[in-house]
């Protein structure tokens, strides 16, 4: 059974692709990689488009593949269809370089944010990821003595100097066109040494055989980061694969208050997939910063500062894990000591 | 060549320790097999379970096979430090320990780079070093600096052993059976100790012997730089270089003294290792330690006054009684201050008193490298808000322990086994030397000085 990570519905869309056809494509990866995002692009685009695009030179095999539409509706397509659409071969060189006409960047609205969680959530569940591996964290930050607690979601920072890919003996870890850090976890030799070198924590290691349950057929992609393999190291990657079916990344449309913004600096435009906005507008209008701009690290992700926030921070301890509601103890005695 | 009677008669002080060994060899070397097959059980469950099995977790990436790492390249500047530096200095005392200083820094040239292979998640991409191979990692210059150090240094030992292969190939010694001379035939690469031939390998130590300073010097730079190029408090600083290679220096000097002991005693070699010998290297290792003393005093000042947020959060914890304060006041005061008043005060400044003051220098050096790696990794500029103690806190385990163990065991029996092929004191040397006493040519000097 082929899973992918993009959405839930292409899960069940593969459920219905006949054996025959899932036999082919288990030799050559960018063949699955193509069909695959081939069949996503498909239910992205709605069974209207898979239906009428029956173009008369394709030699129909009489098969049918059944597929899930946006609004939930199952249609019947030829496989051959499919193929059509094909338009993301993304080959290992390809993944490895990105696309020049685009740099991607995330803003956080500190003001909004307040522990749901939801980002933590999704992104675990997009990347196969165990509960105690985190790519995307949230922090209770607290600068300094008299100055105010807030929730501080952290992505990896996909810097333009990253000093992460710098120290990497391989180039396992590589800078793209588009402004992306990226891991080849089948060059990584797990030195650890990235882990070491990048300053803001980003970056976890498989210290043990993954435990999710993936295809042996789902080849391993940088844009993708699944499967895990252990003594490798993973992190953030900014979802390039959902970029490329002109998606949201998944932390950002988890969030229920629209704190993430992803989107193309060059195109000036970001979203959280409730508004879209300009770029520089947003950071020039609510003062946008960078974490940590002294390291020189030059971080791909900007943050809107904490101020006139929707939430008390008390209010992010609603409906925690005991386990996660650990993590905040010291920082959140700190907490009291502020106005309500 | 025929050896000459005195020649033979060193041959015959030599050939039996050789080639008979004690219950109390025997039993060391029990000891040490049965603690590298514990390792090597480790190694192995190690691979098979991944690295969880360590107490390395995602904060504390690099645990004690760095500190090892580390510690084993450091006493392996024994060797530089007498096999260049005192060579070309041209100090006769070096001769008897020549040898023990060199097989020192091979074994622990060998024996570092193990360490990091332990620590790497994937060992079986090892080969991606070459095919991948980045330059503008320090990854990369140190895998280029330590191959070429550790090859200079084994051409090095085995340029100063050619004569004594020779010497034994040419003996009548009935205990020498016939494998050992077939192994002393190939290795003395048929030398004859002709007047050319004496030359040109002359000139060979002394090319060498130039060469294995700088590079020396630069493998424990490049070691330093892993850490220095980093954005970490602790590890960002400019003096990492010249600090590293002090420490360096510092405890390689600290084991050549205790493994001279360590032979003076056991092979009763009194008549060669003599108390001037540990006077001398005892005096190098205060002004080193005085040196590693205002490195680490220069380090520690400037951080703590230039008071930077996070330079100053580790520096509180090393001084906290509750977290590194116990240890790093040994590396950092016992360390320092109790070798140099031990050698300092005539009264002490014995050869168990300075062997004494070598193994405090050792293990503190080792101490040093834990604190330098784990209390940095332990303070990450971004909070550590983690619920698993294991994440927050690193702790060794037994995994780790056994590997580190048997890597020190390897060390032993690699140095054992040396010491069965070659005369642990150079024959040659003494030989060379027109005096009718085995190392009377040394007490002369000696005296002279």
């Amino acid at each position: 059974m082929l899973i992918i990570k993009f959405c839930p519905r292409i899960i069940i869309i593969q459920l219905f692709i006949p054996m025959k056809s899932q036999n082919k494509k288990k030799s050559d990866r960018r063949k699955f990689l193509r069909n695959s995002l081939a069949l996503s692009t498909t239910a992205f685009l709605g069974a209207g488009c898979a239906t009428g695009c029956s173009s008369p030179d394709v030699n129909s095999s009489g098969e049918k593949v059944k597929v899930m539409t946006t609004d939930g509706k199952l249609a019947e397509i030829d496989p051959a269809h499919l193929h059509h659409l094909t338009h993301h071969k993304i080959s290992s060189e390809e993944a490895r370089l990105g696309d020049p006409n685009k740099e991607y960047v995330m803003v956080i609205d500190l003001a909004k944010c307040r522990n749901a969680r939801k980002c933590v959530e999704e992104c675990q569940r997009m990347h196969f990821l165990p509960p105690e591996d985190e790519w995307i964290k949230v922090f209770l930050m607290k600068d300094s003595e008299d100055t105010a607690s807030y929730w501080f979601p952290k992505p990896c920072f996909h810097c333009n100097s990253p000093s992460c890919v710098n120290v990497c003996p391989v180039g396992a870890t590589f800078k793209r066109l588009d402004g992306l850090v990226l891991i080849d976890n089948e060059r990584c030799i797990g030195c650890k040494f990235c882990m070491t070198a990048c300053p803001y924590s980003s970056r976890v290691f498989q210290w043990k055989e993954p435990e999710h349950k993936i295809s042996e057929d789902v080849k391993f992609s940088p844009e993708t980061s699944v499967p895990h393999q252990i003594g490798t190291v993973g992190k953030c990657d900014f979802c390039p694969d959902m970029a490329r079916v002109g998606k949201l990344p998944m932390c950002v449309t988890a969030c229920p208050n629209g704190v993430l913004y992803y989107g193309d600096k060059k195109e000036d435009a970001v979203s959280n997939g409730v508004e879209t906005v300009r770029f520089s507008e947003l950071i020039y209008e609510k003062a946008g910063y960078r974490y940590m701009e002294e390291l020189g690290t030059n971080p791909s992700v900007y943050y809107l500062p904490p101020v006139n926030r929707l939430f008390h921070p008390e209010t992010g301890f609603k409906n925690l894990s005991e386990e996660v509601e650990s993590r905040y103890e010291v920082a959140r005695s700190k907490i009291k000591k502020e106005i309500k | 060549m025929e050896n000459t009677d005195r020649t033979s008669a060193l041959l015959e002080r030599f050939v039996p320790q050789m080639t008979r060994s004690t219950r109390l060899e025997k039993i060391l070397v029990i000891v040490c097999g049965l603690l590298f097959i514990w390792g090597l059980y480790a190694f192995v469950l190690q691979v098979a379970k991944g690295h969880s099995i360590t107490g390395m977790r995602d904060n504390v990436v690099w645990g004690i096979y760095i500190v090892n790492f580390i510690f084993f390249i450091g006493i392996s500047y024994a060797g530089a430090l007498i096999s260049g530096i005192l060579y070309l200095l041209k100090v006769e005392w070096r001769k008897p320990i020549i040898r023990i200083a060199e097989i020192i820094t091979v074994i622990s040239t060998i024996l570092g780079p193990i360490y990091i292979l332990l620590c790497m998640g994937r060992l079986d991409r090892l080969d991606h070093l070459l095919i991948y191979g980045r330059i503008q990692s320090p990854i990369t210059w140190d895998v280029i600096a330590i191959t070429t150090y550790l090859i200079g240094s084994m051409i090095f030992l085995f340029l100063a052993t050619v004569p004594d292969f020779a010497i034994l190939r040419d003996s009548n010694n009935p205990m020498l059976g016939k494998w050992r001379k077939r192994f002393y035939r190939f290795f003395a690469i048929g030398y004859d100790n002709s007047e050319k031939q004496r030359r040109l390998l002359k000139q060979g130590t002394t090319i060498v012997s130039i060469v294995i300073i700088p590079l020396a010097v630069l493998v424990h730079s490049v070691l330093s730089w892993i850490f220095g190029m980093t954005l970490r408090p602790g590890w960002h600083s400019t003096i990492f270089a010249p600090y590293f290679v002090v420490a360096a220096v510092y405890s390689g000097t600290g084991v050549l003294i205790i493994a001279m002991w360590a032979f003076r005693k056991f092979y009763h070699l009194e008549d060669y290792l003599k108390e001037i010998h540990f006077k001398y290297l005892g005096i190098i290792l205060l002004v080193l330690g005085a040196l590693y003393g205002y490195f680490t005093f220069s380090e520690y000042l400037t951080g703590w006054y230039g008071s930077e947020k996070w330079e100053l959060h580790l520096i509180y914890k090393l001084f906290d009684r509750n977290e590194f304060g116990p240890m790093f006041v040994y590396a950092a005061f016992i360390g320092v201050l109790v070798p140099i008043l031990i050698i300092a005060i005539p009264k002490t400044r014995t050869i168990n008193g300075i062997t004494i003051a070598s193994a405090v220098v050792v293990t503190a050096m080792w101490v040093k490298r834990y604190i330098i790696i784990i209390p940095t990794l332990q303070t990450p500029l971004l909070p550590m808000q983690d619920s698993r103690a294991d994440y927050v806190h690193y702790s060794i385990t037994w995994v780790e322990w056994a590997l580190t163990f048997s890597g020190i065991a390897v060390f032993f029996l690699f140095f054992y086994f040396s010491s069965k092929f070659v005369p642990i004191i150079p024959i040659s040397e003494h030989v060379e030397s027109d005096d009718p006493e085995p190392g009377s040519s040394l007490n002369k000097n000696l005296n002279n000085q």
